[in-house]
């Protein structure tokens, strides 16, 4: 319990940023036509390809003997850039085939 | 230096993915909202490969670094320009999942960073007393939480993708069993459960060793239970994704994505809380949240609420 106080404690302004996150995430899009629904879906998507940043963390500090460890966070940097690459590149053709049909 | 310059990019990428984002929801800016996210992200990692040092520590592995980049990111572009316009919603459920599948694997390694990899460098003989007295340097519990969220939330939203993938381009049946949102929800309680055991008792589990000879080393001795706990929590993740969209029609898959989206989002945020790291803490939870509402706009249009699409097609049980 003691520890989890103290993370808690060691990491407020983290939780101060997640907060008014949350509620920066409604307010941004609470407004959307009906229309951009799987667009801005699809774009939130390749957004929370931001992980790869975590899977490059842990690729960079695996250390050159713990195998298990290379290839979990070699796996996890292809997962990561195929989310964000994949994300961005798809969410741009569902938002040109808008334009194209108006 | 570098590290400060590092701040400001991280700064620069969560702006960009607010702006991003309320742009992709007007439909004259829409196009223009997902190249500025995207511009942010490259930037993002670019900055992380180059700058990031942990205690004057840079990262290492290069080679691997790019091979990974490189070809996530060829197949990446193939399957996204390859793909056709009707099966969209599917390829969008797929790249879904490999963001949870990478958020639960991060979880995996680090877990092992915590429970098995003896310390080195900072080899510090205050910290190894106070530890050999009882007294954990660090706060495991805390830790241990996050990592066991961001594997529970990656992995249930990693297995519910797959299946929505297979549901969406008919390879999956819709498959159910009578009282499977019984079975369901005493899975997902079995696995917070457990998850909720190791954070309690693991500054009991993990002992850090002190050996002087025949050199100075502080080892982390963990029981051998943790590690079995761990794994089957995310068994039973896994499991829980599975059972959780597999009875969900496929008309209402598309809010199952978006469901699931928001979990990658918070999977994602938990490893901004592991590493510090304002840029993945704010982009996952900036997803995490809106794409919450986006589910319960979503189910407002097909004139349903959340609760009949989860739970509305259980055992033929509910009327209209």
């Amino acid at each position: 319990m003691a520890s989890i106080l103290s993370f808690i404690h060691q990491h407020i302004e983290l939780i101060y940023i997640v907060i008014l996150s949350v509620f920066l995430g409604i307010e941004v899009i609470s407004r959307v036509p009906s229309v951009l629904h799987t667009p801005l879906m699809s774009g939130a998507n390749a957004i929370h390809g931001v992980v790869i940043i975590g899977a490059i963390i842990v690729m960079g500090e695996a250390d050159a003997d713990n195998y298990l460890a290379l290839i979990l966070g070699f796996l996890a940097v292809i997962l990561g850039t195929l989310n964000v690459v994949g994300g961005f590149v798809v969410t741009d053709r569902m938002l040109e085939m808008f334009k194209s049909k108006k | 230096m570098s590290i400060s310059v590092l701040s400001v990019i991280y700064l620069l990428g969560s702006v960009t993915f607010i702006i991003g984002l309320k742009m992709l929801s007007h439909p004259a800016t829409a196009r223009k909202g997902n190249l500025i996210a995207a511009g942010g992200m490259t930037l993002a990692i670019l900055g992380t490969i180059f700058l990031y040092h942990n205690n004057g520590e840079r990262l290492h592995n290069y080679g691997w670094i790019f091979a990974g980049l490189i070809i996530g990111g060829i197949i990446g572009v193939m399957a996204a320009k390859k793909v056709k316009m009707t099966a969209m919603p599917e390829m969008v459920s797929l790249f879904n999942g490999t963001g949870g599948a990478c958020a639960a694997l991060i979880s995996i390694v680090e877990f092992g960073h915590m429970t098995s990899i003896p310390s080195k460098g900072n080899f510090n003989l205050t910290d190894a007393i106070s530890a050999m007295a009882g007294a954990a340097p660090g706060p495991a519990g805390g830790k241990l939480l996050i990592i066991l969220l961001g594997l529970i939330i990656g992995s249930v939203s990693f297995a519910g993708s797959i299946i929505a993938w297979g549901k969406l381009n008919g390879r999956i049946k819709d498959f159910s069993f009578r009282n499977q949102h019984i079975v369901n929800l005493l899975v997902l309680g079995l696995s917070l459960l457990t998850a909720i055991y190791l954070v309690a008792t693991i500054d009991n589990h993990v002992q850090m060793k002190l050996t002087l000879l025949p050199d100075p080393k502080l080892q982390i001795v963990t029981a051998p239970i943790v590690k079995i706990l761990f794994y089957l929590v995310l068994l039973l993740s896994i499991t829980y994704g599975v059972l959780f969209v597999m009875p969900i029609g496929g008309a209402d898959m598309p809010v199952v994505i978006s469901l699931l989206n928001s979990f990658t989002g918070v999977a994602a945020a938990c490893g901004g809380f592991l590493y510090n790291n304002q840029v993945m803490l704010t982009g996952g939870i900036l997803v995490g949240s809106a794409g919450t509402i986006l589910t319960i706009l979503m189910c407002k249009a097909m004139n349903r609420s959340l609760r009949n699409v989860l739970i509305g097609s259980f055992g033929g049980a509910k009327a209209g």
